[in-house]
C-alpha cells in the first residue's frame, strides 16, 4: 500500500480522470491548478495522486498541499477544493 | 462518466506476466492515444477494487478496445485479469478517460515517446495510430525494458518501425540484453537519451510513461538536454516494482 503523502510511490493525477468524471462533466485532468499554498500551477494530471487515503486525494508537487479530495459514497459524493486557488480550463481538444 | 459491462473477445499473452484483454464494450465510441480506462471487480460481499489501464489499440471508432495488464504480485486486480477472466467474462469498465497525455495525429509536432517497462502501452497505442492515419511526421519511441523476455509487442514494433519510416524505436535493455545487442544492458543516461531521442532543437512534444522512478528520471534529462517542460508529458504509475497495476 502507498504511504499517504510520499509522492515517490503515488500514481499521478492522470488516473484521477475516472473519478474526477464522477463530479465533473468536463475533462478536468488537463485544467492547471494553481496551488494555494505555494502559488506552483501545474496539470492536475501531473499532481501527485493518492487513492488509499479517505477517498481520492491529488497533492501539489511543489509544496505537497492538498489541493483536491474526492471521497464517493454510495449516496453521495463529497469534493474538497480548497487547495486550488484558480482551475484553468483549457478549450477544445 | 457511468459504468459499463465489458465483455472478453479475445486474450493476446505478451510476455509470461503480462496479457492484452480484447473488450468488447456496447456503444463504445473510441478513444485518443493515450488515455486510459478504469476497470473495477466487486467482490460478493461488496469490497471492490478500482485500476486504471492505459488502452493499447489505435485510437478512432472501433467495437472493442484492448487493454495490456502487467501482473502485479499480491495485486488485487491485474492477477484476476490475467489469470482467471477467461474469453467471454465481463468487467466494469469507465472511459475512455483523460486528456492530458493524449496525442492526436493532427498536430503538426514531431513526437518523441519514452517508456519504462509496462508504460509502453499508450505508447503504443499512440504508435499504432500513428500507423493508422499513416502520419509523417516523426515519432520515436525509446523504451526501457528489463530483458527480451519481458519486451510486449515485440514483432508489432519492430514491423511499425522499420528502417525507412517515418516511425523509430531504440530499446534499452537494462538486466540482460540480447545477443547481437548494440550495448551492454543498462539504464537509459544522458548520453543515451542523446543519442537517441528527437533532439530538443526540433521541439518535439515528449511523452514519458512508466514507474514513477523512471519518469522523474527521464524527465529531468529531457529537460537537461535542453526540452521545454511544457513540451513533456507523463504519466506515473506507481512504484518500481510495485506498482498499483
Amino acid at each position: 500500500m502507498s504511504d499517504s503523502t510520499d509522492p515517490t510511490t503515488a500514481l499521478d493525477g492522470n488516473a484521477a480522470a475516472g473519478v474526477l468524471s464522477s463530479v465533473f462533466t468536463t475533462e478536468l485532468t488537463a485544467a492547471v491548478a494553481w496551488c494555494l499554498g505555494c502559488g506552483r500551477g501545474a496539470a492536475l494530471a501531473d499532481a501527485a495522486f493518492f487513492v488509499d487515503a479517505p477517498g481520492a486525494v491529488l497533492r501539489c508537487r511543489g509544496c505537497e498541499g492538498v489541493l483536491v479530495r474526492v471521497v464517493v459514497a454510495p449516496d453521495r459524493t463529497w469534493l474538497d477544493l480548497h487547495g486550488v486557488a484558480v482551475l484553468e480550463l483549457p478549450v477544445g481538444p | 462518466m457511468p459504468w459499463r459491462v465489458g465483455t472478453v473477445r479475445a486474450v493476446h499473452d505478451e510476455t509470461p506476466t503480462a496479457r492484452t484483454l480484447v473488450l468488447e464494450v456496447p456503444d463504445w465510441s473510441g478513444h485518443v492515444a493515450g488515455q486510459h480506462v478504469d476497470i473495477r471487480l466487486t467482490a460478493p460481499d461488496g469490497y471492490s477494487a478500482t485500476r486504471s489501464y492505459s488502452v493499447a489499440s489505435a485510437a478512432g471508432p472501433s467495437a472493442t478496445v484492448e487493454v495490456t495488464v502487467d501482473r502485479v504480485p499480491d495485486g488485487e486486480v491485474s492477477p484476476f485479469l490475467t489469470e482467471v477472466l477467461p474469453v467471454g467474462g465481463a468487467v466494469e469498465l469507465r472511459g475512455p478517460l483523460g486528456g492530458w497525455f493524449v496525442w492526436r495525429p493532427d498536430g503538426a509536432a514531431v513526437v518523441q515517446l519514452v517508456g519504462g517497462g509496462s508504460g509502453v502501452v499508450p505508447l503504443m497505442s499512440m504508435l499504432r495510430t500513428h500507423a493508422a492515419a499513416s502520419a509523417e511526421t516523426p515519432m520515436r519511441l525509446l523504451l526501457s525494458v528489463r530483458d527480451p523476455a519481458a519486451l510486449f509487442y515485440a514483432d508489432e514494433l519492430a514491423a511499425l518501425t522499420r528502417e525507412g519510416g517515418h516511425r523509430g524505436l531504440t530499446v534499452v535493455w537494462t538486466r540482460e540484453a540480447p545477443a547481437g545487442a548494440d550495448r551492454p544492458p543498462g539504464r537509459v543516461d544522458a548520453a543515451l537519451l542523446a543519442a537517441a531521442t528527437i533532439p530538443a532543437a526540433d521541439r518535439p512534444t515528449c511523452f514519458v510513461c512508466g514507474p514513477n522512478g523512471f519518469v522523474e528520471a527521464a524527465a529531468a534529462m529531457l529537460v537537461a538536454a535542453g526540452h521545454a517542460a511544457a513540451r513533456i508529458r507523463t504519466e506515473r504509475f506507481g512504484p518500481t516494482g510495485g506498482s498499483r497495476r
